[in-house]
């Protein structure tokens, strides 16, 4: 579409803007500032709040700039007597309401209509009649209700109409009486609906369990990124006196827009569990735990460390850690294992299929930008729960299925999407494999090829229907994507899954990409937390155990980084494995029963948040951030912890003074490394057994949600796992 | 009696009095569907039927007055998708009740319009939008002549073998003034709450479901068969320049016989009030609100020098509006009346945008305040304040509507609220009454 | 269960008699496909008929799932409408007009007059729930036909003392 200019004057400039545009966002671009409650840049326009009136020349009447498009020679006026008086008339019909409860306001200092108000406002009221009240309904544990506060700008229901997919808040009565709500009380329970409290431009809304915290102004502001998903949405964590108060979103265009997930704002809340390790702790060969001092416990982590470590590679001690720890932390965990002759190494805990790994790319990805996923024109998801997995992965999709793309599924269930689904196929794990199977006969049968010699036994039974057809067909055309999700990386057929995919990429053109799981699963292969890679991706030539076996038989010895396998995994009997282990030593920021029951040494370990590092999204996007908060009590970043390990333990190359000097030694790494064909000796074949599936509450898949208590209140939290029989 | 016999009842409330005037029988003995049945046996070119409409000078009956030919000439009609005509039979601002009489007494009118406008605009189906309130007569009324005329074989698809599609709904609202505002009806039609929408785009453009649309008020729709069968000059030259054609005035208030008025525009006010057997009680005129309560009120004495069109009221501040003519006597209080008109607008603004949802509310407190004896004569000003501030900010025309009746009265009455104020509520109309006391009629 | 189902668990039509549902089969078939939203407005008319005068939650949830509409939807629409009552109310709903045209004909007057004989304000219900006597702001358009009042859908013009007494005492 060629662009179109008109010259319009905004304040006696002259300025070229594209045709049709809204005034506001020509204003906004030259930087006439024109104050607004309604509009938002996200949202449909609803011209409701009359804060943006304008005086546009030759027009009766002032006009809206967020819904008065640009022509050509139009002149704007945005501060002129007439704008003004416009505005300040709107400004008055707002506050003659709002109870002007500012003391009492958590939005205080960062009020839209407080802001507003010293500008556009008078010093005193002239509205001398009583103050409208709202009653409060509850809209669950995330976000709290002053409901006569709200000046109704409706930007939270337009949100649920647009962004989330489902509008559970309207607005119900009319006139002075209309209230913003459910109607009949009940919770909102989008997994983005924390973001109506980002929008909300007056207090009405409300974090919950922020609520009479802090004051804005009190908190420093730090850049964060989520630890809870792969997309690597970017945050702000608002600290007061080292304390983590509060996450909000930080916009960037290219991952989370202006959004986060419930999970990456209310998250937080799990670092102040109350089994917080806050100082090292060493059991006794009595059985009985002891708070101890950094030396001796490191002390008592090396000695530990050294007894596992007889055995050399796969015998060796194991080494596990959760994919939401940092780039840094698993590149020197990679190290201390190799130091001690390990190449059991693992973070991924719930996958159960690990024949095909030789066959993983470098690190895995989606394939494409984040951003770019808005324009894919069709994507076929093979197991996946995707708003539950990667929420703004899915509002993505969202868009693009908006848009028009064809967006399918092959799922053991059926999941509200809450977008235009082209085609669902629903298959118990077992059966999976031939649907997957019937999509490449389609494939293959449009392509007028054969089926491939490796893959005959799974073409074997392959009978396409309309639907296997119409998926293919949509692969075939514009941009298209192929996902493996969480359900298909926890799937005992993954290789299976995983060759038909592959193959079926090949013949559509399609783009393959894995959904997987964890805020750093691309950074943990690239530092090499795999039993098959070594740091920067290159194969090592000997695999160690994975997370699977390790957890099958007992080691020697074990080190857990920042994960808990009886919770982060799905293998069964995980505690009494560990329990015949020698030695377990755990590097974490919690300490539950579970834990003190296997352990033998635990170092407490700054959390999200609380350490400096680096996270790779699923787009393979690099992003480092500072430490924000202060770890509680002797707790130290798992990076330094780590560092001292490897000195304690006598292995050269452990004199990092900053985190920055980690990541820096493996991004070399990484940009020397040969991008070297893998081997793929993996023979796929039809399983005689398949494993049931489970589809984890999305308020559980990390040790920091688990102990979220606002996020457990919800109702995803409340649900349980759900298993599919193979 | 008089001079206006001859000329009452012509074009919407034609069958009017005669047996069953709803009926399909007694609609054909008056000519009616000739002109519809003329278009499908020629397949009149469309742009002329709206040609004729255009010069008929027929103009949107509702309030607006916008020329509905022009109008229809907006849709685009070669468009290549649903197109859909609406009638706005939402009939509801206070002091009009003629839609309420076309749908009971002369409902073939409409439809028979609905048809030629849906031809001319090729839009293939119809919705007629009625209010819920007219449930009960109305509603049934028009309903069972819809099914007369698709019985007739007047409606539906390959109408008379002519190759036209027109299928006609009703749709029955569920109270809300607002809805009588075309982008509010066509939420309201959606299945929505009646909230106008803020234009551009426009209805022709971006209308129900996204569709081209256009929106016609019902006695508009019901004038076109007559203006087709009749001509358009003949309809035009009814009434005075720039009014063309006939209105329904509904009369109301202090009169001896209210009632409905079918009459040539520019009908002086003097003798429409004659029709209606004067001033009742032998009292005396006191004010008129001319069309409609949103439109500015008008003292009785300028009144009965006015003819009763579009360019005369404008000329003295008013407007046709919905041509309801609420008549006053001396007696009316006018800062009740007022009031009583403020507290409607507060009830019945959607709440969508801020001057009115807040606005109106204050509006209608400061009324009271001046009732219950306590305000001062800054209220006044203060009162005139708000509307002027609701006035022109508001994405509808609902806004206004709320701020012209308090600039009207204030304009010409404001000494009796000077009165009130400064006699702690008494009124100039009854300064003996204890405050706040019935205004008997 | 996962987090994935529909906002607040699906609700279901069983609420809705059949009388009502057909009736409400024939609004939507008066709207393109997939326009059933359309028929919200007369398919809570149908389902505050069958409750005798108001609606409840399940019955406007029972008309959200048969519309398959999300519920907010439904209370939007039915919160908005002067029509639609949301809560408990006597089964014949009377409105007495006191819009300009009758105010200036004795509405208001014929209002108090109901008042006294209901025994009830306006906005309340007789006790044995035989009469709702509904705050009508809006004007009925019978104007007129002033003093008129509105008992159920029936009209009722020019009205006097005498004879808002024989309506009102005919209703069962």
């Amino acid at each position: 579409m060629s662009a179109e200019f008109v010259n319009v004057e905004v304040n006696g400039v002259a300025v070229r803007a594209p045709k049709g545009e809204m005034i506001i966002r020509v204003t906004d671009a030259h930087g006439a500032y024109i104050p607004r409650f309604c509009y938002h840049d996200k949202l449909p326009i609803a011209a409701n709040c009359r804060m943006c009136l304008v005086e546009v020349e030759k027009a009766p009447k002032p006009l809206p700039a967020c819904a008065t498009p640009v022509t050509e020679g139009m002149k704007i006026h945005t501060r002129s007597p007439k704008a003004i008086a416009a505005q300040k008339a709107t400004m008055e019909f707002l506050l003659i309401n709002h109870p002007l409860d500012c003391p009492i306001c958590d939005q205080g200092g960062e009020c839209e209509l407080q802001d507003l108000a010293v500008g556009f406002g008078r010093d005193i009221s002239r509205y001398q009649e009583r103050k409208r009240v709202v009653k409060d309904q509850s809209l669950g544990p995330l976000v709290s209700t002053d409901m006569t506060r709200c000046i109704h700008c409706t930007r939270c229901v337009r949100f649920g109409q647009e962004i989330a997919g489902i509008q559970e808040l309207g607005t119900t009565g009319r006139g002075e009486n209309m209230q913003i709500g459910t109607f009949i009380e009940r919770s909102v329970d989008h997994e983005l609906s924390g973001n109506i409290i980002d929008l909300c431009p007056v207090g009405a809304l409300n974090s919950k369990p922020f609520r009479f915290q802090a004051r804005a102004w009190e908190m420093t502001q730090h850049p964060l990124v989520s630890p809870h998903d792969g997309v690597g949405s970017r945050l702000y964590g608002h600290v007061l006196r080292g304390r983590l108060m509060r996450v909000v979103p930080q916009p960037c265009e290219e991952i989370n827009e202006t959004w986060i997930s419930d999970r990456d704002r209310f998250g937080y809340e799990g670092l102040a569990s109350a089994d917080r390790l806050t100082v090292p702790r060493v059991r006794a060969s009595n059985g009985q735990w002891h708070d101890a001092d950094w030396d001796s416990a490191l002390d008592a982590m090396a000695k530990g460390l050294r007894a596992a470590s007889a055995g050399r590679g796969a015998a060796g001690a194991g080494f596990m850690a959760h994919a939401s720890c940092t780039l840094e932390e698993l590149y020197l965990l990679g190290r201390v294992a190799e130091g001690l002759g390990s190449s059991n190494i693992d973070h991924r805990l719930r996958q159960r299929d690990f024949r095909d790994q030789g066959g993983d790319p470098a690190a895995p990805t989606i394939g494409l930008a984040i951003a770019d996923v808005d324009g894919l024109d069709g994507v076929f998801i093979v197991g996946s729960n995707l708003r539950a997995e990667l929420p703004l992965l899915a509002h993505r999709v969202r868009k693009a299925a908006r848009r028009g793309a064809a967006v399918s599924f092959l799922n053991p269930r059926s999941y509200e999407c809450l977008f235009p689904v082209a085609h669902v196929l629903l298959a118990n794990p077992a059966r999976m494999l031939t649907e997957l199977a019937a999509v490449l006969a389609a494939a293959l049968e449009a392509a007028g090829a054969g089926a491939p010699a490796a893959l005959e036994q799974l073409l074997a039974n392959a009978r396409p229907a309309a639907a296997h057809r119409a998926i293919a067909a949509a692969l075939g055309k514009g941009k298209r994507a192929i996902w493996l999700g969480a359900l298909a990386l926890r799937h005992s057929a993954y290789g299976e899954l995983r060759a038909l995919a592959r193959e079926l990429a090949r013949v559509t053109g399609a783009t393959l990409g894995e959904l997987a799981e964890g805020a750093n699963a691309a950074g943990a292969y690239l530092a090499g937390c795999v039993p098959h890679r070594a740091p920067a991706g290159t194969a090592r030539a000997s695999y160690g155990r994975n997370a699977r076996e390790m957890l099958e038989e007992p080691l020697p010895g074990y080190l857990l980084l920042g994960v808990e396998p009886w919770a982060d995994g799905l293998q069964p009997h995980t505690l009494a494995t560990l329990e015949r282990a020698r030695f377990v030593g755990a590097i974490t920021p919690f300490a539950s029963p579970a834990m003190l029951q296997v352990a033998h040494v635990l170092l407490p370990a700054a959390a999200f948040a609380e350490t400096s590092g680096t996270y790779v999204n699923l787009e393979g996007r690099w992003q480092s951030f500072a430490g924000a908060a202060r770890a509680p009590g002797s707790a130290r970043p798992a990076w330094k912890i780590l560092r001292v390990l490897g000195n304690l333990l006598d292995l050269a190359g452990f004199d990092y003074q900053s985190s920055d000097m980690v990541r820096d030694e493996l991004r070399a790494a990484v940009e020397r490394a040969p991008r070297v064909g893998y081997e793929s000796r993996f023979a796929p074949a039809r399983p005689d057994l398949v494993e049931a599936l489970r589809d984890l509450s999305m308020y559980r898949v990390d040790p920091v949600l688990r102990r979220a208590p606002s996020l457990q209140q919800t109702r995803a939290g409340q649900a349980g796992d759900v298993e599919f029989p193979s | 009696m008089g001079a206006w016999d001859d000329k009452r009842n012509l074009v919407c409330l034609e069958p009017i009095g005669m047996a069953h005037s709803w009926s399909l029988e007694t609609y054909q003995r008056i000519g009616g569907y000739d002109a519809w049945k003329k278009v499908l046996a020629e397949l009149t070119p469309r742009e002329q039927i709206i040609d004729a409409v255009k010069s008929s000078g027929l103009r949107g009956r509702g309030g607006a007055a916008f020329p509905m030919g022009v109008k229809w000439s907006f849709m685009p009609r070669n468009a290549p998708m649903q197109k859909y005509l609406v009638c706005n039979s939402d009939e509801s601002e206070p002091g009009t009740c003629h839609d309420r009489d076309i749908l009971r007494f002369n409902p073939h009118a409409l439809i028979e319009g609905m048809a030629i406008g849906g031809y001319a605009m090729n839009a293939t189906v119809g919705y007629n939008y009625i209010r819920g309130e007219f449930l009960g007569e109305p509603v049934p009324r028009f309903e069972a002549a819809v099914k007369e005329a698709y019985a007739a074989g007047l409606l539906g698809k390959n109408i008379r073998g002519s190759g036209v599609d027109f299928d006609l709904h009703t749709f029955v609202g569920a109270g809300a003034y607002i809805c009588g505002e075309e982008t509010a009806l066509l939420d309201s039609l959606e299945g929505k709450q009646g909230k106008p929408r803020f234009k551009p785009p426009f209805p022709a453009a971006f209308g129900l479901y996204g569709a081209p649309t256009t929106i016609n008020n019902c006695q508009s729709i019901a004038s076109v068969p007559t203006i087709m069968r009749k001509g358009p000059q003949w309809f035009a030259a009814l009434g005075p320049a720039n009014s063309g054609g006939t209105n329904i005035f509904s009369v109301s208030g202090h009169v001896n016989n209210p009632g409905n008025f079918e009459l040539p525009l520019g009908v002086p006010f003097a003798d429409l009030l004659d029709m209606a057997g004067g001033i009742w009680k032998a009292r005396h005129i006191k004010a008129v609100i001319p069309g409609g309560s949103s439109v500015p009120v008008v003292p009785g004495e300028t009144m009965m020098k006015v003819n009763m069109d579009y360019d005369s009221l404008k000329a003295i501040g008013s407007s046709v509006g919905s041509a309801a003519v609420i008549v006053m006597d001396e007696t009316t209080c006018m800062v009740r009346t007022l009031e009583r008109l403020s507290r409607f607008y507060m009830s019945e603004s959607c709440g969508q945008c801020t001057p009115c949802r807040e606005g109106t509310g204050w509006l209608n407190r400061t009324l009271q305040r001046i009732l219950a004896g306590q305000a001062t004569r800054e209220h006044l000003g203060l009162l005139l304040d708000v509307a002027n501030r609701i006035e022109g900010h508001t994405i509808c025309a609902l806004g206004d509507a709320a701020a012209w009746p308090v600039q009207s009265f204030l304009k010409h009455y404001r000494h009796e609220f000077e009165f009130m104020v400064d006699h702690g509520g008494r009124s100039i109309v009854a300064p003996d009454a204890p405050r706040g006391a019935q205004v008997a009629a | 269960m996962s987090v994935t189902e529909g906002s607040n668990g699906a609700a279901s039509p069983a609420a809705l008699s059949g009388h009502t549902r057909a009736e409400i089969d024939q609004w939507i078939a008066r709207f393109p496909p997939g326009r059933q939203r359309s028929a919200v407005i007369a398919a809570l008319r149908a389902a505050q008929e069958q409750n005798q005068g108001y609606l409840t939650p399940p019955l406007m949830d029972a008309v959200a799932a048969y519309l398959q509409l999300p519920p907010i939807q439904v209370y939007e629409v039915a919160s908005f409408y002067s029509m639609f009552e949301t809560h408990p109310c006597g089964r014949h709903h009377v409105s007495v007009c006191t819009n300009i045209s009758c105010m200036l004909r004795g509405g208001e007057a014929l209002l108090a007059h109901v008042e006294r004989r209901l025994g009830i304000r306006v906005g309340e219900s007789t006790p044995d729930g035989r009469i709702f006597l509904k705050q009508e702001e809006e004007c009925l358009a019978a104007c007129t036909g002033a003093p008129m009042m509105m008992v159920d859908h029936v009209y009722h013009e020019h009205l006097s003392n005498d004879a808002v007494d024989r309506i009102l005492d005919e209703l069962k």
